[in-house]
Formats: structure tokens, C-alpha cells, sequence
């Protein structure tokens, strides 16, 4: 009797998986079929990350007419990265955004900003509640403001990889905080939870105009991404772990950015914290974020 | 077989056995439901940017609504307690139609949720095993959890007892004994957990109240037992539900304890704020005063408050108290109030000034407002269903037909 | 029974407690451990003679200066000279105590002159710039102090004090800055974004 119960209520629990499968899958290709079932990165063997790759490449070249690479690049060895950015510096001038955008394919329509630079007072110093993101004088810096560019902290503390429902957002172990596009199921706990207004959403499609987009992206980071996702800054990952600074560190006019190895002794983040006077965003929430604000001169 | 008999049953019952009033209400949530899912459909295609959230306001609405669902869930049950403390009559009348509510609710709840999310089709990502879920760590699962657990076990207990008298079997007083008691701390499980939701977030200082979780309760407690209030007027006068009016007398009156203890609550955190002077007052200020020219939600504030309090004097006056008029007017007052409070006061301040200091003022698109009408009108459809099912079987004697026939043949 | 029902949903209910707590107090503490000599990027020890530069900000036909100044007569004494105009008009680099010859020399006008007199060529300037500017040029020497480009853990690029800063005029020039982000709340422009659809792509080049 037990037996007949346990054969019949196998074959009832098998009937019905089958059935569901098929009546939700019926309408659906076999690419999509399989891209629906795709794994977290994490635990995907290389050769299904390779195959993953090419597929991607594929769809790519296909929306955009341009050959991609997607490199899904490991972090490297005994490396920690580390930010730093001198406050007495900065003039807002906003390049490093616009190079973000370029570099990191950010939707233009809706507009997507990885780095926000906040114009402040220099009476009141660093107090968000006074400070203004929409500048647009003639020319920056303007007389008694000070300009405090904002971007991802990736936090040795992260509170957006606490609160994410699966696991779709980690901290590599070169420290950088990445979000895996295609398993992100776009909760947006992870934007409620950032104290810095980092992370930022797919409300629509983005769109790239084609002869702005770069084709040298990375799985993690600036490969095009789908709607309905999270994205941030990412270190520009697909640069730093080829041995490259971040676009910003590179296009900033003043080199108030600064970028490097926390393990190497002889870089010049390391030189920051033991001769600047650095300081970091909101510390009483104990995030302790790899980018450090000092004051070069 | 017995189930299945059930089943078709209760079919029938919603479907054919209804009156002029019944039909022309369920006409009109279809059609709510369908104008609903235009709004919908729009959001699917486009993406949520056809709602009016944007990164720095990016819960809303829906969150909103799902917040207050939580506590009406939770309230539902909560009837429970004073059912068996006070030995009402009525009580296995009350913890049925209080779970329906409960499930209803909690249907709801995961609907909002899953309109809200980007991706809803890959929500199995959060599941264990197939996923990758991110337990212990994160509050959304523990939430989901609850919620699953809760629905779970006020759907077996509704569905058992109404299917054992439609068997006339005895139920098994054990097992249902031990579920209704453990669905009462689940049911101040879901609304606490739902609290920690917010409260976890040290980035969003307006929620970071130790006091958040306690208001949620207070709440709930005080907004939630409202529509069961009126629920069983209605119950009263259309069927052979008989509930006293001390009963429901009774019942505001455990509201007013509520709706003090709420309005303490709230008047503690004004004062901690406005006292104490720090910059997070801000948010507060958003909400009560506006910022400079931001003042879209100060009226929202201050009608909470004030639908509040009145309802507090008229449920704490014995006089208004037992005048079904005033009574309830009362509960829709207090059950508005909670909505704003749940729907827009909470979650909209928590938002506004954003972490960087930047105001965007939020308003409901009519895609959102759309959605939410398709949902709430889902609900308000099953609610009915599975209230005209309890009603046929407890009060109309809706028996199976071994039952009948037996009933027949000694007859 | 009843008791050992309560004790084991008790116990369930403090492990699950207990794992709440453990998941929220702990977290990925990365050991800090340095890298080895040989993988280190060598900024400190850069020897400042062997660093290479980009080409030099010189205005067009202006060098080798010898062009002109072999066939002139070399005078030290501080007046408006009749010729650098472009130069003289915007000179400001403490105006009132310098002038031309402090940095150029007047013997060898190819080269600039330390305080000391001794003699360096124009690729060499941050040395003449870090007489008086000793810290940006310690913080220039490891990076910190000026653009950085390059790679970060290998070959980095230099520039001179002088790619970004003119000698003649160091301040630098306020500049206009880029777009600011779209206002957010705009209703219209989303409701041009939805119906824009299909989205730029190659077929619609």
C-alpha cells in the first residue's frame, strides 16, 4: 500500500513538473530556454562561462554591429584594490563622468550616471543635505565651493551584498563589488541599502548610440546590460585587471584621482594613506570603503 | 475524491449561486482587474520606468502597498487572541474569515512584490537549492520565508475547517488548535520581519529607529482589525452570523489601546527628532513641513494624523463608540490613515532627501496606480470568493453530496 | 511529548536566532599581507633621470631657442623685453620677485638653470619646479601629485610639471564643465523614452 502511494505520488510529481515545464517553456526558443536556466556566476564551470561568452558575443554583435569581447578575467593575485581622490583638487568639471559613461556602455536614454559629482560650500564643508548635483555654471571650480565626485565606495563592509535576496551582487577578491547582470532578479534592496547612491537601475532598455560603444567589456562589468537590472561602478574592471587605471583616473584634467594596489607598498594609494590627511563618506556606518578622500595639498 | 468534490463544489458556489448584488461586484472588479492589467501589460513592455520611481526614489508604491498588506495580514489574525481571551461566541467564525483575510492579503502582498521587481521571471533566484538564496544575511529572504509559512498555515487551517463541516467530519482540534496558535506569532513575525526590512538599512536614517518594528505592530494592530470590524456588520445583517455587539464593541475598543499606543510611539519619535535637532530631522521635515519648495506629501502627513486622531476620539468616547455611525466611520478613518501612513509617509521620507542630499519629489504614475488597482481588485475577487464559500458552508449548509445523500436517506 | 516538542522547536528557533546574529556580526576580513619586492611597482625608487615624457608643450618654431639667441647680444638686465609677448602679457608666476632669467639661462638658452646654476634641459624641468614646490614634487615622484596614466602595477606615464601647468602662468585655468544629469521627474522625456522603441541598434544605422 505504501509503495503503490509512494509510485503514484511520484508519478503525479513528475506528471506535473512536465506539464508546468512545458506549457512555460512551449512559447520559448532553446537559447532562451537555456538562457532562463543559466546558473549564478559564481557557480559556473569555465567551459559553461566560455559558452556563455560566445552566445553573448553573438548577441551583441547582432544588436550592435560591432564585434565584442567579453572577457570574464579573473581578479588577480594578491591584489587589494584601493581609491583615492584629493578633495583639494577636484573642480567639477565633470570629465571623469562623462568618460565613465563612455568607457563603462551607460544607457544615455534614460540617462545613467555612474559617478555623481556633488558641488559643495566650502563653509559648510561636507554636508549632503547642502549640496547640489545639478551645476552648470560657466566654468567650474565656482568662488567658496568645493566639488565631491561620488561613486561606488566598494565597501570592505558592503551593506548591498548583505540585503541582496540571491546572491547576485559579491565583493571579488580584489575587492571590487560586481553584479552578475543576468541573475540580478532587479528587488533594488541593494539602492535602498547603499549609503552613497551608488547603485543604479535598468528602469527601461538602454540605449548606446553604436559609434560610442565600447566593445572591450568585461562579464561583470561594462558589457551591455539587459533591462531591469542593477548596474555601478566596477573599478572598470575590464581595465584594472589588465593592469590599466580606472577611465576616470586617466581622463581626470587635474589628477585628483588616484588608483592602486593596497598591497604594494610602493603604490601611490598606499603613499596616500600614510602621508595624507584621509578621510572617508559617512564612516559612522562602518562600511569602511576602499575609496579614500584626502587632501594633497 | 471527497477534495475534488470540495473543489467543484466551491466552484459552483462562486460561480452559480450568486445574487443580482454579488454578480454586478464581481462585473465590476473584472473590470477593474482588466483596466488593471493594461497598466500592466505597459510595465512589462517598457520596463518599470513607466512607473514614476527613479534611483533615488526606488521603492514606492508598490512597496507602500505591500507594506500595508503585511499588516493587514498580520491584524487578521490577531483577533484572534482576544476571541479566545474574552470566549466570544463566534470565535471559530472569526479565526476563519480572519485567515481568508490573512490569505487574501498575503496573496497581495507577493503580487505587489513580484510587479515591482525588474525581472519577475527570475525570481527562483532567490529560492534555496534551485537558487542561490542569501540566507542568513538578507531580510527579504527571511521575509519570504514568513510570509510562505504564514500563508501556508492559515490556508491549511481555513481550508481544513471548512472542508471538514462541508464532510461533516470533526476536525482534528489538535492539529488546527496548534496551528491558529502558531499562526499567532507568525503573524507578529510577518509584520516584525517586514519592519527589519527598513529598519536593517543604516544608509536610510528615517528608518533606522529602533522604534520601527513596534510602530509597524501598533499599526497594524489598530488599522487591521477595521475591515474585519465592518466585515462582520455586513456578515450580520446578510447571513446567520451572530456576533454580539459588545463583541464588536470590544473589538474597537482593543483598537484604541492600539491606536494610544501608536500614537505614542509616533509622538516619541517626533520628539526624539525635533528635539535632538541633527540633520536626520530632515526627512521629517520633508514629510511634515516640505523642504523649501518640496511639499508634495505634506498633506499626506498631516490628514494621516488627523484621520488618526479623530478616530481615536470617536472609537475612545463610549458614546461614539456604540454608534454604529460614528463606529464606523471610525474604522474607515483609522484604516485611512494607516494606508497613507503604510502607503506614503513611510516609505516616501525614507527616500526624500536621498543619500547624496538630492530631492526628486515622487508621485504615482497612472501605470502604477493601474497595477495596483489589478491587484488590490485580485484580492478583493478572491476575498470574495473565499468568504462566499465560507458563508455558503457555515451559515447556508452547503454539504457534499455523500452527505446529503445520507442526510436524505434517514430522513 | 509536549515538553519534547517545546524544547526541540525552542532549540530550532536559538540556532536560528543564533545564525542571524553570527551572519550579521561577521564578515570577510581579508588579511593584509604585502607584496614581495619583485612584484612591487617601483614608483619610490623611480630614478627621476630615466622616466620618460611625452613631448614637451613648446608653442610651434619655439625651440631650440638658439635659432634666434646665437646671433643676439644676452643682457641680464630685468626690463619688458621686446619680443615673448605672448608670454609677458600673461606672466605671473610670482611677478613681482621673478623674471626670464631666474629659470632660463642666459648662458646656454637651450637648457634652464638650477637655483645653484647648474645647467638642465627642458625634459628635465620638474627639477627647477621642485626648488621651491619641494612637496608637489615628492608627491609628483610617487604619483600622487598630477595625472596618472600608464599601468597601475607596471610602466606608469609621466608628464611634466609644465604638460599641465604653464610655467609662465601656473594657476590653472577654470574650465567648462560637462553636462550635468538630466533633471530626474521630467514626465515628458520618459514618455519620449517609451515610445522610442525599437532602441539604436545596427539595423537602424
Amino acid at each position: 500500500m505504501q509503495d503503490k502511494n509512494n509510485s503514484r505520488r511520484t508519478f503525479l510529481k513528475n506528471l506535473s513538473t512536465t506539464a508546468l515545464s512545458t506549457i512555460l517553456l512551449s512559447g520559448c526558443s532553446s537559447q532562451a530556454v537555456e538562457e532562463f536556466f543559466q546558473r549564478n556566476f559564481r557557480e559556473l564551470s569555465k567551459s559553461d562561462v566560455d559558452r556563455i561568452i560566445n552566445k553573448l558575443e553573438d548577441k551583441y554583435f547582432l544588436k550592435y554591429g560591432k564585434k565584442f569581447h567579453v572577457s570574464a578575467e579573473p581578479a588577480m593575485d594578491e591584489t587589494e584594490f584601493a581609491y583615492g581622490l584629493d578633495l583639494s583638487r577636484c573642480i567639477g568639471c565633470r570629465r571623469c563622468v562623462h568618460a565613465c559613461v563612455k568607457e563603462n556602455n551607460q544607457s544615455r536614454e534614460p540617462q545613467i550616471h555612474w559617478i555623481q559629482v556633488l558641488q559643495m560650500d566650502k563653509e559648510k564643508g561636507i554636508d549632503f543635505s547642502h549640496s547640489n548635483v545639478h551645476y552648470n555654471p560657466e566654468l567650474v571650480p565656482e568662488e567658496g565651493h568645493f566639488y565631491l565626485p561620488v561613486s561606488c565606495q566598494h565597501c570592505r563592509n558592503p551593506q548591498c551584498i548583505a540585503v541582496c535576496p540571491a546572491k547576485a551582487t559579491w565583493q571579488e577578491p580584489d575587492g571590487i563589488v560586481v553584479v552578475d547582470y543576468n541573475w540580478c532578479i532587479g528587488c533594488r534592496y541593494c539602492m535602498a541599502a547603499c549609503p552613497y547612491g551608488a547603485r543604479h537601475f535598468n528602469w527601461a532598455e538602454p540605449t548606446i548610440p553604436v559609434e560610442e560603444i565600447n566593445t572591450e567589456t568585461h562579464y561583470l562589468g561594462n558589457r551591455p546590460r539587459p533591462k531591469g537590472v542593477v548596474e555601478k561602478c566596477t573599478f572598470c574592471v575590464q581595465r584594472v585587471r589588465k593592469g590599466k587605471y580606472p577611465a576616470c583616473v586617466e581622463i581626470c584634467p587635474v589628477g585628483s584621482r588616484k588608483f592602486g594596489n593596497l598591497l604594494d607598498p610602493d603604490s601611490e594609494i598606499r603613499y596616500i594613506l600614510e602621508n595624507k590627511r584621509v578621510l572617508v563618506l559617512k564612516e559612522e556606518l562602518n562600511t569602511e570603503p576602499r575609496f579614500y578622500y584626502f587632501y594633497g595639498v | 475524491m471527497k477534495f475534488l468534490d470540495f473543489i467543484l463544489e466551491s466552484i459552483k458556489i462562486i460561480f452559480f449561486k450568486g445574487s443580482k448584488a454579488y454578480y454586478l461586484w464581481i462585473g465590476a472588479l473584472l473590470l477593474l482587474i482588466i483596466w488593471g492589467a493594461f497598466g500592466y501589460m505597459n510595465q512589462l513592455q517598457g520596463g518599470l520606468i513607466v512607473t514614476h520611481m527613479r534611483d533615488p526614489v526606488s521603492w514606492a508604491f508598490y512597496i507602500g502597498n505591500f507594506t500595508f498588506l503585511v499588516g493587514v495580514a498580520a491584524a487578521a489574525v490577531m483577533l484572534v487572541i482576544p476571541a479566545y481571551i474574552y470566549d466570544w461566541k463566534p470565535i471559530k467564525e472569526i479565526v476563519i474569515f480572519g485567515e481568508i483575510l490573512a490569505v487574501c492579503a498575503v496573496i497581495m502582498c507577493i503580487g505587489f512584490i513580484m510587479v515591482d521587481i525588474g525581472n519577475p521571471l527570475r525570481f527562483w533566484h532567490m529560492l534555496p537549492f534551485v537558487g542561490t538564496m542569501n540566507f542568513p544575511s538578507s531580510i527579504l529572504v527571511w521575509d519570504s520565508f514568513a510570509l510562505t509559512f504564514y500563508f501556508i498555515i492559515n490556508f491549511i487551517v481555513a481550508t481544513y475547517l471548512l472542508y471538514c463541516l462541508f464532510t461533516n467530519k470533526k476536525y482534528n482540534k489538535k492539529l488546527v488548535l496548534t496551528l491558529v496558535f502558531v499562526s499567532i506569532p507568525a503573524a507578529i513575525a510577518i509584520h516584525t520581519v517586514t519592519a527589519f526590512l527598513f529598519n536593517a538599512l543604516p544608509a536610510r536614517p528615517f528608518w533606522n529607529s529602533a522604534l520601527l518594528a513596534p510602530r509597524f505592530l501598533a499599526s497594524a494592530f489598530c488599522s487591521g482589525p477595521a475591515i474585519l470590524l465592518v466585515l462582520f456588520q455586513i456578515l450580520r445583517k446578510i447571513t446567520k452570523f451572530e456576533i454580539s455587539n459588545e463583541a464588536i464593541w470590544k473589538i474597537a475598543e482593543l483598537m484604541v489601546y492600539a491606536m494610544f499606543i501608536y500614537m505614542f510611539f509616533t509622538l516619541a519619535e517626533l520628539f526624539k527628532e525635533y528635539y535632538s535637532g541633527t540633520q536626520h530631522l530632515i526627512y521629517w521635515e520633508y514629510l511634515y513641513s516640505g523642504i523649501g519648495k518640496n511639499n508634495a506629501i505634506v498633506s499626506y502627513g498631516w490628514s494621516s494624523i488627523a484621520m488618526g486622531f479623530i478616530a481615536f476620539l470617536l472609537f475612545l468616547i463610549p458614546r461614539t463608540r456604540k454608534n454604529f455611525i460614528t463606529l464606523n466611520i471610525g474604522a474607515v478613518l483609522i484604516y485611512s490613515s494607516v494606508y497613507i501612513e503604510k502607503g506614503i509617509t513611510l516609505i516616501i521620507p525614507g527616500f526624500t532627501p536621498d543619500v547624496l542630499g538630492q530631492i526628486y519629489v515622487y508621485s504615482p504614475s497612472i501605470t502604477e496606480i493601474q497595477t495596483a488597482v489589478m491587484i488590490f481588485s485580485l484580492g478583493a475577487l478572491l476575498f470574495t470568493f473565499m468568504v462566499k464559500i465560507a458563508i455558503a458552508i457555515i451559515f447556508e449548509g452547503y454539504r457534499s453530496r455523500n452527505v446529503n445523500r445520507l442526510v436524505e436517506s434517514l430522513t | 511529548m509536549k515538553v519534547n516538542n517545546h524544547i526541540s522547536s525552542g532549540t530550532i528557533f536559538i540556532l536560528l536566532a543564533f545564525l542571524l546574529i553570527v551572519s550579521v556580526s561577521c564578515r570577510n576580513r581579508r588579511q593584509t599581507k604585502e607584496l614581495p619586492k619583485e612584484k612591487r611597482a617601483h614608483v619610490a625608487a623611480m630614478n627621476v633621470n630615466d622616466i620618460s615624457v611625452p613631448p614637451l608643450p613648446f608653442s610651434d618654431g619655439i625651440f631650440p631657442c638658439t635659432d634666434c639667441h646665437a646671433h643676439q647680444t644676452p643682457s641680464p638686465i630685468k626690463r619688458v623685453l621686446n619680443w615673448h609677448e605672448d608670454i609677458d602679457t600673461i606672466f605671473s608666476h610670482d611677478k613681482e620677485n621673478r623674471w626670464c632669467l631666474d629659470c632660463h639661462s642666459l648662458a646656454s638658452r637651450d637648457s634652464l638653470k638650477l637655483a645653484s646654476g647648474k645647467l638642465i634641459p627642458f625634459r628635465e624641468s620638474f627639477k627647477l619646479c621642485g626648488q621651491c614646490h619641494g612637496d608637489k614634487y615628492r608627491d609628483w615622484k610617487v604619483g600622487v601629485h598630477g595625472k596618472r596614466t600608464g599601468e597601475w602595477n607596471g610602466k606608469r606615464e609621466y608628464l611634466l610639471c609644465v604638460h599641465c601647468h604653464n610655467p609662465h602662468s601656473p594657476k590653472f585655468k577654470s574650465l567648462k564643465p560637462e553636462a550635468p544629469p538630466h533633471l530626474l521627474g521630467d514626465i515628458e522625456k520618459d514618455q519620449e523614452i517609451q515610445t522610442q522603441k525599437p532602441r539604436q541598434d545596427a539595423r537602424q544605422k
